[in-house]
């Protein structure tokens, strides 16, 4: 039964639960069990098999993956860096807590590149996660642990955080479904910030239809997060299977004119856009002039938020504390030298390189004002487009260690993503075939991403839905 | 191109302590990541507003009503220093 | 002045005031003062991972009525900064404060011009503890977040301020401006407002401003003039000196009295401003304006022009009542004392002078000596309200003054026994006898008696010098101790002596 139970999707399996054809308790403690067998590196903490909570609320006991970001009380929370080792929270993060809220039992804590930089999950200050469908490969990042527990069957579903690409990456290298929502839809009080401006929580799931089942759970407006708003009417389940009379518009900055896009991403790529026109949708050519200098914008903002996010760590209150022979700066300066890993001190100078006397203007300034025009041709391309498509990640699951040393190369996977981002707006990466990689390899996952307007999940996750039935991708990896 | 010395002095504001290795490796890594950057200096920005929110959100505000503060014990518990109910560093006047 | 000629000191001021809020800027921490270490501490004031700061609604209410008290233009769209620098008494590493578009700017109070007002958060508080043996040689601090949160108002003056008296003088008259309006203890001493100078010094006339360096720490008004004074002389002496002074931070030290350069800590000065993302912009809607403007109470300004106005105060007592909170209230609850008894009685109430004039001259004069402190008082320092004389009491005095139920002397007797120990002026003067003599007779008595006791003065007043009557006075004075009306005692030896 167990293996079966483990292919289940989570709607389907609150179903049987109601139907009482499965109890919840089997149902957690299969994924427990599972997830205890842990062979890819997906998990830093892992819950017990057979801790008994029954099945209340709208998701019933369902066991639910968490990434490492996430504050939760008295579990060890570490967000994958070293500086947070042996750190137990005082309090839950609001996501986490409506999800309880709503019935889902932690499961575990999963691997993430340290402070969510990264896209590889190489960076994890706790060892590296493997690809469920080439163990030589990366996960993606930086919710790597959890994109790599869902593809993995190791839990039924997940949630990460996206800041530049961090939920749709991962899930596209790892063949599973991502969301990243509209900004201000879910609440970050308790979610360990990396770039405060663009950081938002979202579901990594196997199907589109638990990916709104979960996001329904977790959106709202929090009191604890000045930015949240919630979603206005809540989020529906999706249910349409046509695409008729929807307009889907195809940056060519994101796609046919960007660069390091690999042969057999392109042709999925293009291959989905064919289905999208049977199922009834109109597919035209749009711009977005300025997306692609996103990145670039990127590497400037969201290091600059990160460089004064993580000041707090500094040995004072919390954490370990290097010693320094009673000298406060030297204290200061081996803490962090000791705690972080060498992306995050990179980001951290980048930041603060950028933000330092004389250089504002020219760096943080620019990028800012880059934003404001990325923001705006997303704005001009709704008024003609219901939806814009990009593959979601340049290229197919990496190898291990093949671009830890040109931290540039690393950066680009997230070029298709990060305009979405810095522009605030929702967009979901859908498993759309396979394709090997350029020169050679494995057939592995590739990603499509379809971004919406600010605030339209329902009708985004719908349109995925539709779009998903007709693709009818087998997320289950070889072997 | 971000020489050695500017390394060092942007370290030094970042409270981090870099190896030699260390220091020339992100000269040369953070010049790379800031000619990419630098290629922003193609646009005409006149102008443009820039943004730090994309939530259009004003005045978001809380009552001014006390909230159970954390008991000490447990305030404590995490630092690597205790002493006297307090946090103990080394003096910044040392 | 401590210039020499030729030069001109220019002064501004930065003044932190903690607003009086029930909790913390930006988390539900009760504001608290001289309690047990980190018992008012939370996630989000320890700036443990993942929390945010969410801004206390009564804290911007509070920050717009100085805004608007002090005639300064508010921003209809303000945003918060972080300003980043490493210190243990900054817990996330950055305060969270305004920079480019603060909560307010411009403005007005007294002779000097507001440059801008905002708000931001406290520090924690820093205890040097010495060395603590622990790490041999090596000297600890102590940190408190108690303090850490405190929802701080910043007021910047333009450096309209040309001498450190004048200096003082406009912080008391902050001071009571703020007291007011009820949104701060604004304590010196307990540091719930300080106050920091920018001081430089030019060539008279010049329309260059010299280098400034910035004053620090000085925790009374009192040290506050000195600090400045002490500056300017510096300075003063390197220009004179053919020098040149430098950019530097000092910190006063109130047990010398003297000024140390704060350590140049190395790039100290690069605070990384950028635009917090944590919080969203304060856009002050006109319900938010309106309820600050409506709750504004009656300014210093405003007060001393109704002492002069309304109640014919002399100019300098009317500023001194008005520009010092605790004295103005008191002074008015005297006055409304006053004229209640005189309505119970039927009889014409004092003149709203005359009571002004005991309490800014003989009260404060006497409660200034209990205090033992030679200087100019700070504000609040001998606040009448905290001492034992109550208003009623003073009015009462006062009342039988005028009603020559007693001499001003022996109304200066009961006042002192009022300082000492309170109670009933009426009763006082029944339980020492000090009721104004009414028997003519009898004092016509004493005065001869202390012409014969007298011999010397009373030949020099017969020979036409009647100033030499004091020894004759002093004598009758001592003998009805201070009972009897000096003006009588005058015209009796007069006219005993035959003389004009
Ligand atoms: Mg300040
Ligand atoms: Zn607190």
């Amino acid at each position: 039964m167990s293996s079966d139970v483990l292919e289940l999707s989570v709607a389907e399996a609150l179903r049987r639960i109601e139907a009482g054809d499965l109890a919840a308790d089997d149902y957690f403690d299969a994924y427990a069990k599972r997830a205890a067998a842990d062979e890819l590196g997906a998990y830093l903490w892992r819950a017990e098999p057979g801790s008994v909570a029954g099945a209340k609320g709208a998701l019933r006991g369902a066991p639910i993956a968490v990434k490492d970001i996430f504050c939760t009380e008295g579990i060890e929370t570490t967000a994958g860096s070293r500086i947070l080792k042996g750190y137990r929270p005082p309090y839950t993060a609001t996501a986490v807590r409506r999800l309880a809220d709503a019935g889902a039992r932690l499961l575990g804590k999963t691997n993430m590149d340290e402070f969510a930089m990264g896209s590889s999950n190489e960076n994890s200050g706790y060892g590296p996660v493997l690809n469920p469908w080439d163990r030589e490969r990366v996960p993606g990042g930086s919710s790597g642990g959890s994109a790599a527990a869902v593809a993995g069957r190791l839990a039924p579903w997940a949630i990460g955080t996206d800041t530049g690409g961090s939920i749709r990456q991962p899930a596209s290298l790892c063949g599973i479904v991502g969301l990243k929502p509209t900004y201000g839809a879910v609440s970050r009080y308790g979610m360990i910030a990396f770039a405060s401006s663009l950081d938002q929580c979202g579901p990594l799931t196997r199907d589109v239809t638990d990916a709104a089942l979960l996001l329904r759970a977790a959106e709202g407006r929090d009191p604890c997060d000045s930015t949240s708003v919630g979603i206005e009417g809540g989020v529906e389940l999706p249910s349409r299977e046509s695409l008729e009379g929807l307009r889907f518009g195809v940056p060519r900055e994101l796609s046919a004119e960007a660069e390091g896009i690999e042969a057999g991403v392109s042709e999925v790529f293009e291959r989905t856009l064919g289905v999208i026109r049977e199922l009834g949708g109109e597919v035209d050519e749009c711009a977005l002039p300025h997306a692609a200098h996103g990145l670039s914008a990127y590497y400037v903002l969201a290091p600059a938020e990160a460089s004064a996010n993580l000041a707090r760590y500094d040995g004072v209150r919390f954490g370990p504390r290097a010693d320094a022979n009673g000298d406060l700066i030297e204290m200061y300066e081996r803490t962090r030298a000791e705690g972080f890993g060498a992306e995050v001190k990179r980001r951290i100078m980048l930041g603060t390189y950028a933000l330092s006397s004389g250089y504002y203007e020219a760096y943080y300034g620019r990028a800012q004002r880059v934003r404001s025009k990325i923001a705006d041709d997303f704005r001009a391309a709704f008024e003609r487009f219901d939806y814009l498509v990009t593959p979601t990640s340049p290229t197919v699951a990496f190898r291990l260690g093949e671009r830890t040393a040109d931290p540039l190369t690393m950066y680009m996977s997230d070029f298709c993503t990060v305009p979405m981002s810095l522009a605030g707006i929702p967009a979901i990466s859908i498993p759309a075939g396979l394709a090997e990689p350029d020169g050679g390899g494995p057939e592995l996952p590739v990603g499509f991403q379809i971004a919406a307007p600010a605030f339209d999940e329902s009708g985004l996750l719908d349109a995925a839905h539709a779009l998903e039935r007709a693709i009818d991708f087998d997320t289950r990896p070889p072997g | 191109m971000i020489d050695r010395e500017q390394v060092l002095h942007v370290a030094r504001l970042a409270r981090l302590e870099l190896t030699d290795e260390e220091v020339e490796r992100m000269s040369g890594e953070l010049t790379t990541i800031l000619d990419h950057v630098e290629r922003m200096n193609e646009l005409d920005l006149d102008g443009v507003e820039p943004t730090s929110h994309v939530v259009a959100l004003e005045n978001v505000l809380r009552a001014d009503e006390p909230r159970p503060s954390w008991p000490r014990e447990q305030v404590l518990e995490p630092a690597p220093d205790p002493a006297e109910g307090a946090f103990r560093v080394p003096s910044p006047q040392a | 002045m401590t210039l020499s000629e030729g030069y001109e000191a220019v002064i501004g001021l930065e003044i932190h005031v903690q607003l009086s809020t029930r909790t913390k800027m930006f988390c539900g921490c009760e504001l608290s003062f001289g309690e047990q270490p980190n018992v008012h501490t939370c996630p989000v004031c320890l700036a443990h991972p993942g929390v945010l700061p969410v801004i206390n609604e009564q804290a911007v209410r509070y920050a717009l009525q100085i805004a608007l008290a002090l005639e300064s233009e508010v921003a209809p769209r303000s945003i918060f900064h972080r300003k980043n620098y490493f210190y243990p008494d900054n817990p996330k590493g950055y305060q969270i404060s305004q920079y480019d578009i603060p909560l307010a700017r411009g403005g007005q109070l007294g002779d000097v011009r507001i440059h801008r007002v905002h708000l931001e958060e406290d520090a924690a508080k820093l205890t040097h503890v010495g060395e603590s043996g622990r790490i041999h040689g090596s000297a600890t601090s102590l940190v408190d977040f108690n303090r850490g949160g405190t929802p701080l108002v910043e007021i910047v003056t333009e450096p309209d301020l040309g001498d450190p008296a004048q200096a003082r003088e406009w912080a008391q008259l902050l001071r009571t401006t703020v007291k007011q309006l009820g949104v701060s203890d604004v304590n010196m001493e307990e540091g719930s407002l300080r106050c920091d100078a920018n001081v430089s010094v030019r060539r008279a006339g010049a329309e260059e401003l010299g280098t400034k360096t910035e004053l620090k720490n000085m925790n009374s008004f009192r040290f506050l003039e000195r600090g400045i004074a002490a500056e300017l002389e510096r300075q003063g002496a390197v220009l004179e000196a053919g020098g040149q002074v430098e950019q530097e931070t000092f910190h006063f030290d109130p047990r010398t009295g003297s000024l140390t350069p704060l350590r140049s800590k190395e790039y100290a000065h690069d605070y990384r401003y950028f635009p917090e993302p944590d919080l969203v912009p304060l856009a002050p809607t006109e319900e938010m304006l309106r309820a600050a403007s409506e709750t504004l109470p009656e300014l210093p300004a405003e007060r001393r022009e109704r002492y002069q106005a309304e109640l014919g105060l002399p100019e300098v007592t009317a500023r001194q009542l008005a520009f010092d909170a605790e004295l103005g209230d008191y002074f008015e609850r005297a006055l409304e004392a006053s004229r209640k008894s005189a309505a119970a009685e039927g009889s014409a109430p004092e003149r709203p002078t005359t009571i002004a004039n005991w309490v800014t001259g003989e009260l404060v004069g006497r409660l200034r000596e209990a205090h033992r402190s030679g200087d100019a008082a700070e504000p609040g320092e001998v606040d009448p309200a905290s001492s034992k004389v109550s208003p009623e009491a003073l009015a009462a005095l006062v009342g039988m003054v005028q009603s020559k139920r007693v001499t001003t002397g022996a109304a200066r007797q009961v006042l002192a026994v009022l300082v000492a120990d309170g109670g009933d002026p009426a009763e006082i003067v029944e339980r020492e006898g000090l009721a104004q003599m009414s028997d003519t007779g009898e004092l016509d008595a004493i005065v001869e008696r202390a012409i014969d006791a007298e011999p010397g003065a009373a030949e020099k007043v017969r020979a036409g010098n009647s100033k030499a009557m004091g020894p004759i006075v002093g004598a009758v004075m001592r003998e009805t101790k201070g009972r009897a009306d000096g003006g009588e005692v005058t015209r009796l030896i007069r006219e005993k002596l035959g003389a004009e």
